[in-house]
């Protein structure tokens, strides 16, 4: 932080309560902490802080005015969603205020031959889909926590889903983002116009995990329905064989509108949860899924078939009806609570692996699990090669939860050294910023810090997340010395 | 080509110590687009070959200098293609050019643009340094998309090296359906079908007939020629003769961009903007979202009409002047002008000195 000398919080605390009662609603501001206490962490509850205050503005002048006085007054600000982020993304500063989107719910436009809608970045990601599913659309990226999350968050995320190897990510369904910048600028990303001029900082917008702006409205491209859907369930008696099944319906050119996969301990968990009809006794299922026109599914689902009975298949199950292929998927989209019911805890990952290695990874899981004495199931988007172990362990003992931490990190290295990378689609956030020294040498880390720079130059947007500082990679590499050779070794330790 | 990249960083220290600019160039197919750069040319063509194609990754990774035309005979070797249909603009036109230039064809506006499918690059900064970003991944969300940077930055950013695309299966099968029709109508139906759950992969308006064509599984395909022949009557097109249509689009080898001597004006536009009030003949591409308009227009007049249609105009092809840039500068678009400093700040985290900024695009 470029602060100068703090004075202690409490009356870091007063000046911002000052400052900004008056521009916001009644209630808007929060700082007893009963009412910041729910705002210290998000859905990555082993890191947690207080913030200072809570903001919870309703108009787009009401954030222009904020981001004017934080950056006059040099007060850090996370901005914030629904809080749903796994990967603490959304933590609090302790010297800082959370700005709150909450408020901003309105859908405020649906245009259904432009095959776009404009909401405010509060408004959820399936409220978009049912709203204008009367037209015949819906929003594709479908992230599991969809129900909860906002659009806000999947732009800060880009976040990506089940369906997202056919429909893309946030990325490639979002068109325009109206933002504010730290001085109070308001600026557009985008455009309803295919390209915008200039350098394309819509991209390196999307994803930036709340550093580079605020967003108050987004337009997202909508997609027609497909008429149809249908879902196979292939079972197999052996991992690698399941992971050469992916590659090999992809090598036949399909590519399928969802393609998961999840080994045995993950269906035991979730057919004991959701009876889902899963074959319990497979190595590992692939749930593997067309749509289209009635006449496109039939060829297709035909085509897949053959290709995963080619690839040795023990059981086949096409859906034949909707609610049959709902089922099939309830127990993949409930994998998560299922962990948490066969477990205390959980800690879910993230890294993403070119999909030929994805019976090399889980190998090394298996004989990871022996060197920290956990368990560990796997769920994972195996068309794109995303991979979500889920480490289970006890948080109540903490030596348990460190040995999870450590488990999680070799994981995300694991993913490294494979070809892949540490985070797919849960962001950086603070979980995995230790993990960054490991992906990304210290001049590319710099022009990450360069590119922040030029958006917020005294890095007061939620700037302890996501890109670490040389000198947290320092701290790390002291942790982590490979073979004796102590990395950076130019720089002054304590 | 360790060698190679040895020698782009010494000419790269050498120009700074000259302060003098680079200009990145491939085979120099697209040296016309964009603003007439400045500085010693920068060739990339021996830094070739392809480095690494697995089809069931649906990836392929390329060095900078490989010819574009090399690189889509490997992908159709194993059925795969580039969805964006990038246009070549020359018989060498190299993958580095592709990707500084970011321009896309017909596919773009179904499948999306360049930048959609860049997944990682490697490249050399304004400082020497070579620096990785992105990967061969789907997915990745780890630190800023800088490879997204790269598509339509014209070389003023860095020097690319290597860059990993997606790619997409070839489709099973493709149609491609001609309906005589007026361009209001055109922009309303292309744009309602495109909200429908049709097979649609691309479509071009120009003189009074509206293209579409259709690419799928061949019985979604023979489903929406159907449907869509029983709306409208239709002209089924031979595929050979169609795929020439489609070909002579995307390298701008028609005769609506070759009629006369005219400048070609390039509108990006929201795609379902009215007819652009202008005298001369039009041709659209994407759903409406770009028009081109041969005509001797002023370049107030091309941002303004742009502006007012949700987009901006770009002076694609046409004989240069010093009066005025190609490209809208941001500063024309209230929204925009405060991103202006943004941008300088982003290029100057890329290269401090200045070495690759050649004045191709305004900063």
């Amino acid at each position: 932080m470029n602060a100068p000398f703090q004075p202690d919080l409490k009356s870091r605390q007063r000046l911002v309560i000052d400052l900004l009662k008056p521009i916001l609603d009644e209630g808007a501001l929060l700082w007893e902490p009963e009412d910041t206490i729910p705002y210290e962490c998000d859905g990555l509850a082993a890191y947690r802080k207080v913030p200072l205050a809570v903001a919870l503005p309703k108009t787009e002048a009401q954030v222009v005015a904020i981001l004017k006085i934080c950056h006059a007054h040099q007060i850090p600000v996370v901005p914030r969603g629904a809080g749903t982020g796994l990967s603490g993304g959304a933590m609090p500063i302790t010297d800082g205020l959370v700005l709150s989107l909450a408020k901003f719910k309105q859908i405020i436009e649906i245009n259904p031959i432009a095959r776009t809608a404009i909401v405010q970045p509060g408004v959820r990601n399936l409220a978009i889909s049912e709203a204008v599913a009367q037209y015949g659309l819906y929003y594709a990226p479908d992230p599991s926590s969809q129900i909860a999350c906002t659009i806000g968050g999947n732009v800060s995320e880009n976040s990506g889903g089940v369906h997202c190897l056919k429909y893309g990510l946030t990325i490639h369904n979002v068109l325009r983002i109206r933002a504010i910048l730290i001085n109070g600028d308001i600026v557009e990303f985008g455009g309803l116009a295919p390209d915008a001029p200039g350098l394309d900082l819509f991209s390196v917008f999307i994803g930036s995990e709340g550093m580079l702006a605020v967003v108050t409205e987004v337009t997202v491209k909508l997609v027609p329905k497909p008429q149809l859907a249908r879902v196979i369930m292939a079972s197999f008696d052996d991992i690698q064989k399941g992971g050469n099944a992916v590659a090999a319906i992809i090598g036949a050119g399909i590519i399928p509108a969802g393609l998961e996969m999840m080994d045995q301990p993950a269906t035991r968990a979730v057919e004991e949860f959701v009876h889902a009809g899963y074959d319990t006794d497979a190595a590992t299922i692939l749930l593997c899924e067309s749509d289209g026109t009635p006449e496109e599914v039939a060829e297709e689902i035909g085509k897949m078939s053959a290709v995963l009975q080619a690839s040795g298949a023990t059981r086949l199950q096409v859906s034949e009806s909707e609610s049959q292929r709902l089922q099939f998927w309830s127990g993949r989209k409930n994998a998560f609570p299922a962990a948490g019911r066969v477990s205390a805890d959980y800690y879910c990952m993230d890294g993403t692996i070119p999909r030929r290695q994805i019976a090399e990874l889980l190998t090394r899981i298996k004989k990871m699990e022996e060197k920290y004495q956990l368990a560990c199931m796997n769920v994972f988007h195996a068309g794109d090669g995303n991979m979500h172990p889920l480490i289970l362990f006890n948080g109540s003992d903490h030596a348990q939860w460190l040995r999870a931490e450590e488990f999680g990190s070799d994981i995300l290295e694991t993913c490294v050294a494979l070809g892949g990378t540490i985070t797919g689609e849960h962001g950086v956030g603070i979980e995995k910023i230790n993990s960054m020294c490991v992906q990304f040498t210290e001049l590319e880390r710099n022009l990450f810090w360069g590119i922040k720079a030029a958006f917020d130059p005294l890095k007061l947007l939620n700037s302890d997340k996501a890109i670490p500082t040389l000198h947290r990679c320092a701290e790390y590499g002291r942790v982590h010395i490979s073979n004796g050779i102590l990395p950076h070794p130019e720089l002054e330790r304590f | 080509m360790q060698n190679v990249i040895r020698q782009f960083q010494e000419q790269i220290l050498e120009t700074i110590e000259r302060h003098e600019t680079l200009n990145i160039s491939g085979s120099g197919s697209k040296h016309w687009y964009g603003d007439a750069p400045s500085g010693t040319r920068l060739d990339t063509t021996p830094y070739s070959g392809i480095l690494d194609y697995q089809p069931e990754e649906l990836v392929i990774t390329v060095r900078a200098g490989t010819q574009l035309a090399e690189v889509e005979a490997a992908l159709a070797q194993k059925n795969q293609y580039f969805a964006f249909e990038p246009p070549h603009f020359g018989p060498l036109a190299t993958v580095g050019g592709m990707i500084g230039a970011g321009l896309a064809g017909p596919g773009r506006g179904q499948y999306g643009g360049m930048r959609d499918f860049v997944l990682g690059v490697k490249l050399i900064d304004g400082l020497g340094n070579i620096l990785s970003f992105g990967g061969k991944v789907m997915k990745n969300v780890a630190g800023y998309d800088v490879s997204r940077l790269l598509p339509g930055s014209l070389g003023t950013l860095a020097l690319l090296l290597d860059v990993s695309i997606k790619v997409l299966p070839l489709p099973a099968k493709t149609m491609t359906l001609k309906f005589q029709m007026p361009q209001g109508d055109a922009i309303t139906q292309m744009n309602t079908w495109a909200s429908q759950p049709l097979p649609l992969s691309a479509s071009a308006w120009l003189e009074d007939t509206l293209w579409i064509r259709l690419s799928g599984a061949s019985a979604a395909v023979d489903t929406a020629m159907l449907t869509m022949g029983q709306q409208f009557s239709a002209e089924i097109m031979e595929p050979s003769q169609a795929s020439q249509f489609w070909q002579s689009i995307r390298e701008q080898q028609h005769a609506f961009f070759n009629a006369n001597e005219l400048p070609l004006w390039r509108f990006s536009v929201n795609p379902l903007s009215l007819p652009l009030p202008f005298e001369e003949h039009q041709a659209m591409e994407w759903y409406g979202g770009v028009r081109w308009v041969k005509a001797d227009i002023s370049p107030e007049q091309a941002r303004g009409i742009a502006l007012e249609n949700g987009g901006h105009a770009t002076y694609f092809r046409g004989p240069k002047s010093d009066l005025h840039t190609v490209f809208t500068p941001l500063s024309h678009n209230p929204l925009t002008a405060p991103l202006e400093i943004v941008q300088q700040q982003v290029r100057k985290a890329f290269d401090p000195h200045g070495v690759f900024q050649t004045g191709r695009m305004p900063y």
